[in-house]
């Protein structure tokens, strides 16, 4: 009876981390998306081709290579090294999150035709008054889905932080696979299942709260 | 004196010429119509006298007073380039309705957000919206919509859409109301309300320039009509002289087409 209660505490603290690691990643990379959308839709070139290069190296790597850069890059090769481990994994994710929402956002940006610009300006609208008044919500309406795909992988792939010893709830899962159990393995899944239904209900809410219009 | 007068605009895209020197000029209260086959130049010349192209060589006077030359490369100030901007009104072929805002709100965004520049803007928020109000709604009536202000573009028809939109223009009040070919993203069941739109403001002496295709329209409700080929004015003058007695050659032959079809 013990053991379960034991199993179970573990798995509750464990999530915790997955939890910090997702609130603390959609709370800084959501904004810093936008400035790295900026940046790869500018028309100074050389700004956008440092940005878009950045998100190509971000996209094109494993987030769990950049959480092993984040970790043991400042030590090894700035003798800064990072206090701590949490810390590093945050800063990984933030970045690569940042880097895959800035490409949602772009989409969104880019979709909207060039009408409804036009017609902000002719009716003598300053460019962040067309960007803030007219052009945002459209942007919103139609980034909600990819989104919603994206920050629930982000939910499943805080489990990453494992591998720099994080002790999130798949690892506290698998100690007692040593004890010869294996229900507390099989009810992680649970944890991510009712998350991700949550989210799932959150997101529905929301696209059908911009259903009110089309286009 | 000319409430509108283009000077010898020219804007190439590359090393395509679309306008080659187009001037014309027009008085207030009056309605005048460029016709022209597709390529003619007719779109650029009106996007480059609003602002939305930049000509490369040529001047745009209002009333007399300089408000664009395109020799002076010093960029205008912000707001300087929207008070130039505010001289015009722009109705789309595509409408170009705000979709998350319903009818009321499409007509009211504009005159809200320039409204809040005024310095008295603090002191007398409410009577200050409650006119703009009153006046979109007033804009609204005269094209035949008070019934829709709640409704949202994706609900109403072209025809419909095309109607907010020339209230939307018509709610800021310019000195000229331009139309780029507005019947034409229209079944053609549906023309015949923007027509019927059009007649009513040229009644109550709005200065208009429409680009459009439809030549009877054209005669019925312009005074003076333009007719552009390959970047040029072939011809201008009254619509009596243009579309009946045609003198150029090609004017001919474009009107020939249309009245074959």
């Amino acid at each position: 009876m013990s053991g379960i209660n034991e199993a179970l505490g573990s798995l509750f603290n464990g999530f915790g981390f997955n939890c910090i690691i997702f609130f603390c990643t959609l709370l800084f990379a959501l904004p810093l998306g936008l400035i790295i959308t900026f940046g790869s839709m500018s028309r100074f070139i050389p700004i956008s081709f440092i940005t878009r290069t950045f998100v190509w190296i971000i996209r094109g790597t494993p987030l769990m290579l950049q959480i092993f850069v984040v970790l043991y890059a400042p030590g090894l090769l700035l003798d800064f090294p990072m206090k701590s481990r949490l810390t590093a994994v945050l800063v990984a994710f933030i970045i690569n999150y940042a880097a895959y929402f800035s490409e949602i956002y772009r989409g969104g940006i880019e979709s909207i035709s060039k009408g409804q610009y036009e017609a902000g300006q002719v009716l003598g609208l300053t460019k962040s008054q067309v960007f803030f008044k007219i052009v945002l919500f459209q942007v919103i309406k139609r980034i909600v889905p990819p989104m919603s795909n994206e920050i629930i992988t982000l939910v499943k792939d805080t489990s990453l932080a494992r591998i720099v010893g994080i002790a999130e709830i798949i690892m506290c899962a698998e100690r007692f696979t040593k004890q010869g159990l294996i229900w507390p393995l099989f009810s992680t899944g649970i944890y991510f299942l009712i998350f991700n239904g949550v989210l799932t209900l959150l997101f529905g809410f929301i696209e059908k709260k911009f259903n009110y219009y089309r286009g | 004196m000319s409430i509108l007068q283009v000077l010898n605009l020219h804007k190439s895209y590359g090393k395509t010429e679309v306008l080659k020197g187009v001037g014309f000029s027009m008085n207030e209260g009056e309605v005048l119509s460029i016709i022209g086959s597709s390529g003619s130049g007719k779109t650029t010349l009106l996007r480059c006298i609003n602002f939305l192209e930049r000509a490369d060589e040529g001047q745009i006077l209002v009333n007399g007073e300089v408000i664009f030359d395109a020799r002076n490369k010093n960029q205008l100030s912000i707001s300087e380039q929207r008070k130039n901007q505010l001289n015009f009104g722009l109705v789309f072929q595509s409408f170009n309705l705000f979709p998350q805002y319903n009818v009321l709100e499409n007509v009211e965004l504009a005159p809200k957000l320039l409204a809040k520049e005024r310095n008295d803007y603090k002191e007398n928020k409410k009577e200050i919206l409650a006119s703009i109000e009153s006046e979109a709604r007033a804009v609204l009536e005269r094209v035949g919509l008070s019934d829709k202000l709640a409704n949202y573009p994706c609900e109403l028809s072209g025809g419909q859409q095309q109607r907010v939109s020339i209230a939307r223009a018509l709610a800021l009040k310019p000195k000229v109301l331009f139309f780029d070919e507005p019947t034409s993203a229209l079944d053609p069941e549906l023309t015949g309300e923007i027509l019927k739109v059009i007649r009513s403001l040229a009644a109550k002496k709005i200065t208009m320039v429409i680009v459009t295709h439809e030549i009877e329209f054209a005669k019925n409700v312009s005074d003076n009509v333009i007719f552009m080929d390959d970047g040029v004015i072939v011809e201008q003058g009254r619509v009596e002289d243009v579309i009946d007695n045609p003198q150029n050659e090609r004017t001919r032959n474009f009107l020939r087409k249309l009245s074959d079809k």
